[in-house]
């Protein structure tokens, strides 16, 4: 079954330097679960294909349900150099909840 | 020792909603209201200010702010602190002094934090063998020495809980972290013991909360954001603390926004990186350790925060140019928008390159169909796009380059694609890069310094 990240997590997206960060925050436990298993860094990666061009780092935070993606090499240079129109990268944590997911029954 | 106290944050950058710290003040009870002035940009422009003007480089938003808010501070015995003193506390205090003075306003015990300041320190410390490398490339300064605006230390909380403990009303800064403005009171009004690190990561995660203002409070809130009431007048958050280190975010219950799990949480992920160290020069905050309780009516507990020692170095960001760049725009209509957008581009890509132009970096995006979400947007049915603009940005060493870039721009209308419109603003000019280089300082080399203003 496929379902939409974005009906089961939320989040929130900013800059570090050149790296991206973004947090994503399941609305439930089963949330959780479902992202801690799936939305590897392997999947993030291939999600932001030709925009992250550095590696991805996975971080978790199960209190919170959450996990924490640093997307290095993303922002074009980042803060100030950069030339991109979101070059805070203020908008990708919208982009990642695009991704849909594929999950047992 | 109080029971409690109630934080407000007042702003979260410098340019944040004016009414905002006024609100703070007068709808409801606080103890402290604690503004964030600063971005890694901002230190750089308040430089440039400052070289032209000795008596400026600091937030002119403060004394304006003050005029407001000093009677109503004074009357409520709130204290203010704030990092707004940019790369001249000195003279945003004496600032602020002029508009007590100016309101007859008397017994204000004005305090300030120096010695973050250390652009003329450089040379000095590169004698001494303090390279200030890269954090990230392990370069070294000198590559980029000659073209430096401004450097500056990240101090922390404690500057501030000394100019509390010597009886000021108002704290200003250079720069300070985001945190320590928050952890500060609480170390001060409830005598936390400085190698308590699970209270002194409590306070820092309470200011991490609070730094970007009504993003912890509803703004910017990718869950139900419909949901949230009132952003006319939105809320800003208000940290109520705990001798024991646990705190209650909250807000004035007659303002708008929201305060729940998921603002909270959101707020919690904003740029950081691994959450078992969050590093700042009072402690190292383990995120991942942090829980929350919805206690509902806009109240949510933060609480079991742990925390290590504090690393023995200051975070230094220094600035420093690096060329210049420029952003133009043209906005084309339906029919075939995203087709004719797409050829201008090539056309002028075309002309930039037959000019001979030097450039570090061209980018093109099409906003309305691409600028944010990239090669994740969706394909789109020309048909169904109204318009389209095409916006086209370049970077160079070269400022003759980003000047006649400037001209290309307009010229497109009457020698390229139809239905073109959208150059009301002129010839793009060049702005000057400025870049960052994040560097690390031994905490011995370099020492906060508390001034007070006082007067009768």
């Amino acid at each position: 079954m496929k379902i939409k990240l974005r009906d089961i997590a939320h989040g929130r997206s900013g800059d570090k330097g050149d790296a991206a960060n973004i947090g994503i925050i399941a609305y439930d436990d089963r949330g959780y679960e479902i992202i801690e298993k799936h939305l590897t860094a392997e999947k993030v990666k291939k999600h932001f294909d030709g925009i992250c061009r550095g590696k991805v780092e996975r971080y978790e935070l199960p209190n919170l349900r959450a996990l924490n993606f640093l997307l290095h090499n993303t922002l074009g240079g980042g803060g100030t150099v950069s030339l991109k129109f979101d070059a805070q990268g203020k908008t990708l944590a919208a982009a990642l909840l695009r991704m849909e997911i594929e999950i047992e029954n | 020792m109080k029971d409690k106290i109630r934080i407000a944050s007042g702003q979260g950058f410098w340019g944040d909603l004016i009414e905002a710290p006024y609100y703070q003040v007068t709808r409801g009870e606080i103890d402290y209201l604690v503004m964030d002035y600063l971005a890694e940009v901002t230190m750089s422009i308040l430089q440039k200010q400052k070289n032209k003007n000795p008596n400026l480089g600091y937030a002119r938003d403060i004394p304006e702010l003050m005029e407001r808010i000093l009677p109503i501070i004074k009357e409520k015995n709130i204290k203010v602190i704030t990092n707004g003193g940019g790369v001249n506390p000195v003279a945003c205090a004496e600032a602020v002094v002029d508009v007590a003075q100016k309101l007859g306003i008397e017994k204000l015990k004005i305090a300030v934090v120096v010695g973050d300041n250390i652009l003329e320190r450089i040379d000095e410390f590169l004698e001494s063998g303090i390279e200030l490398n890269h954090m990230e490339t392990g370069e070294s300064i000198v590559k980029i020495k000659e073209r430096v605006l401004s450097a500056n230390v990240y101090f922390g909380a404690f500057p501030i809980v000394e100019a509390l403990q010597k009886g000021a009303d108002i704290v200003i800064t250079g720069r300070t972290t985001d945190t320590g403005l928050t952890l500060a009171p609480m170390i001060h009004e409830f005598g936390w013991d400085i190698n308590d690190y699970n209270k002194l990561s409590a306070g820092t995660v309470a200011g991490h909360i609070l730094e970007c203002g009504a993003q912890a409070t509803g703004g910017n809130f990718l869950g139900d954001w419909e949901s949230i009431e009132n952003f006319a007048e939105v809320g800003f958050p208000i940290a109520e603390a705990y001798p024991n280190g646990e705190v209650i975010i909250t807000k004035h219950e007659s303002l708008g926004g929201k305060v729940t799990f998921e603002t909270i949480a959101e707020q919690l992920l904003y740029e950081i990186g691994d959450p078992k160290n969050y590093i700042t020069p009072d402690c190292v905050a383990d995120f991942a350790s942090i829980k929350l309780e919805d206690l509902g009516n806009n109240r949510v507990k933060v609480f079991d925060v742990k925390g290590e020692k504090e690393t023995e170095f200051y975070k230094v960001s220094v600035s420093y140019a690096d060329g210049c760049s420029a952003v133009g725009s043209l906005t084309y209509s339906w029919p075939q928008a995203l087709t004719k957008a797409k050829a201008a581009d090539r056309i002028l890509r075309k002309r930039l390159e037959n000019l001979n132009l030097q450039f570090d970096e061209i980018r093109t995006d099409y906003i309305g169909y691409n600028a944010t979400h990239e090669s994740l947007a969706k394909e789109i049915n020309e048909d169904d796009i109204n318009e389209i603009m095409m916006r086209i940005a370049v970077r160079s060493h070269d400022k003759k380059s980003i000047e006649r870039f400037g001209r290309e721009i307009a010229p497109l209308i009457l020698t390229g694609p139809p239905s073109v419109t959208g150059f009301a603003g002129g010839r793009p000019k060049p702005s000057k890069v400025v870049a960052y280089w994040p560097a690390l300082i031994p905490k011995s080399l370099v020492h906060p310094e508390v001034k007070i203003l006082e007067w009768k």
